[in-house]
């Protein structure tokens, strides 16, 4: 019996042993892992390393190209580009982090509520569910934003929004496949109460594909941000929320094209970091599908 | 066959309905009334009260829903605040922009997307995999508007500056000829061909890991045959639904694309109607597009049952 525990005690573990041991080894990932890393200690830290004020205008200065004191140059009333970025960075995380955090805390109980309970119940999410998707989801996040009026924290609750039905539907499939598990009917036939049940063994279950998802998820919400932010109805004029910064540049593209270039890339290059260790933490929690 | 068509047909319907009352409740939450937001901010006090008597805004919700589902049926979208035209003229005149714009895109994108995909599959694990993969990558990752806007600057600002010339290469914005499609087209594609060579990878890798490909190589048929005759063949059936499916996300994505190339579309449409707060023509476009992108979905879920003989929908 002793051992049985102990040796239930050390799989968790194993398990993210052999995980990140995986993960390691695709560049692809470590490479995502460098550039997630880096744009979290940059969101962190923007107010220490930022070189200049990032809301002083000075015109004198206004759409100056790259230079040694101005990195990256000067926007269309001369503020500093590269400081913004950096202060740009933390609103990027904050949208990407709040619109998850929407999705996974209504998505995923609807989604284990829906696979465990099936019948009417799960017939009932799952139309809603079905209801949501019918809308590609730029256009619910823009439907929503024009009626409650543009601001970033509408453009979070409705990149939030939209993501729901895909942490329901991944939720629920785990579910399906999780429930019908010897260890599962063990915990009912101990008496477990269906809370239990779905908390502890059920939910514990699915965090594989919640935590893949999630990082694929936060790429997501930071491109719709900035599409929305580019549409103007993000945050007001003046934050330096990337998109929003494309928008403002944008006027000036043709006779200043770097005040568009570095917020694009900006958002590429934080974009394509999550995207990379997302797939890299995929191909390592589920061997099947890697190459 | 036929009952599985009709079945999903019918399950289309709910689907339907609910987005519709989604698209119907979404004004009511405007803050304010319905009908200043309907008739815009300047309206006469006799246009409001007819607003409100058209719409049965003194009706229960249900009732109301009725109504403005009757009118919707009957090609009545109401009128445009900003322009006073019918919705449906103002989406009709647009529709077929956004429609070409869309079109061209998927073909663009399937043309360059299945191709890279197949490269990819059968030279897995090589520089080409990589190469490809890094580049699908990167489409994926990139924002469609700003790809849009970098493509403005280097076709008609750095090359014909390089070239010495005097005029874009391309043109930025507008419509007319054909030149005028091509950025817009490359801006929309971009995403859904990098989709797509990811997805034909994983379909053709999948494919070429089956029994009947071991066989076809081992009876001594050459690469191409095997790769084309017999992978391909198999790997198409999931790769047209992701094709198809791309469609109705181009359909979203051209709001974006529009706005940056001022392409008369509907998508165009939508994002100036926003910033008039010109509510019975967000509403419209808004169920337009949601109505072709159910549609095409629809249509693609027939078309997959339809090329896969294997499943029998019963």
């Amino acid at each position: 019996m002793a051992e049985l525990a102990n040796d239930s005690a050390s799989r968790p573990n194993s398990g993210v042993k052999i995980t990140l041991r995986r993960l390691f080894r695709s560049p692809g990932a470590v490479l995502g892992l460098i550039i997630v890393s880096l744009f979290l200690f940059i969101s962190a830290a923007a107010s220490y390393i930022a070189p200049h004020d990032y809301d002083l205008a000075n015109f004198a200065m206004a759409r100056r190209p790259p230079g040694a004191e101005h990195w990256f140059g000067n926007d269309e009333i001369g503020r500093d580009i590269f400081s913004r970025l950096l202060h740009g960075a933390r609103l990027s995380l904050n949208v990407g982090l709040i619109s998850v955090g929407i999705g996974l805390t209504v998505g995923t109980p609807l989604g284990l509520i829906s696979g465990y309970f099936g019948g009417i119940i799960d017939m009932l999410i799952m139309r809603l569910i079905d209801i949501m998707l019918a809308f590609p989801s730029i256009l619910l996040a823009i439907l929503m934003v024009a009626i409650f009026g543009p601001s970033l924290q509408n453009a979070m609750i409705a990149i939030g929004i939209v993501s729901i039905p895909v942490y329901a539907r991944l939720v629920r499939s785990s579910t399906l496949s999780v429930k019908e598990d010897l260890f599962v009917e063990a915990s009912r036939g101990m008496g477990a109460n269906h809370f239990r049940i779905l908390l502890w063994h059920i939910l514990p279950n699915t965090l594989a594909p919640i935590v893949v998802q999630s990082t694929l998820q936060i790429a997501a919400a930071i491109q719709a941000s900035a599409a929305l932010g580019f549409l103007g109805l993000g945050a007001p004029p003046d934050v330096p929320e990337w998109g929003n910064m494309l928008q403002k540049g944008r006027t000036y593209m043709i006779s200043a094209p770097h005040i568009v270039v570095f917020p694009g890339l900006a958002t590429l290059f934080v974009v394509l970091g999550f995207n990379l260790l997302g797939d890299g933490l995929r191909d390592a929690l589920d061997p099947r599908l890697s190459r | 066959m036929t009952t599985y068509i009709l079945r999903r047909l019918l399950y289309a319907i709910p689907v339907l309905i609910g987005a519709s009352f989604l698209v119907f409740i979404s004004i009511r939450w405007v803050p304010g009334d319905p009908a200043v937001a309907i008739a815009g901010e300047t309206a006469t006090p006799e246009l409001i009260a007819q607003i409100r008597q058209d719409m049965g805004l003194n009706e229960p919700l249900l009732v109301q829903y009725g109504i403005y589902l009757r009118r919707m049926f009957q090609g009545d979208m109401g009128n445009s605040v900003r322009s006073r035209l019918p919705v449906t003229d103002e989406i009709a005149l647009r529709l077929p922009r956004t429609l070409q714009l869309a079109s061209m895109s998927l073909l663009v994108a399937a043309a360059i997307g299945i191709p890279i995909g197949v490269l990819s599959a059968t030279r897995a694990n090589t520089w080409i995999d990589g190469g490809s993969m890094i580049f699908a990558l990167l489409g994926v990752s990139m924002p469609i508007f700003w790809l849009g806007l970098m493509l403005i600057v280097l076709f008609a600002v750095t090359l014909p500056r390089w070239l010495g010339l005097n005029e874009p290469i391309l043109p930025p914005t507008g419509t007319g000829t054909w030149k005028h499609m091509v950025l817009p087209t490359i801006a929309l594609a971009a995403n859904s061909m990098a989709i797509q060579a990811r997805m034909t990878r994983a379909c053709m890798l999948e494919v070429l890991r089956a029994d009947y490909i071991r066989t076809a190589r081992s009876k001594g048929l050459v690469e191409r045959t095997v790769i084309y005759s017999h992978a391909l063949r198999n790997a198409l059936v999931p790769i047209v639904t992701i094709v198809g499916l791309q469609f109705g996300t181009l359909l979203g994505g051209a709001v974006l694309t529009e706005t940056v190339f001022a392409w008369p579309g509907i998508g165009r449409l939508l994002i100036d109607a926003i910033s008039f707060r010109d509510y019975p023509v967000i509403q419209g476009t808004v169920l337009v597009i949601t109505l072709g992108f159910v549609l095409v979905n629809l249509l693609v879920d027939v078309l997959y049952a339809y090329l896969d003989p294997r499943i029998h929908y019963s």
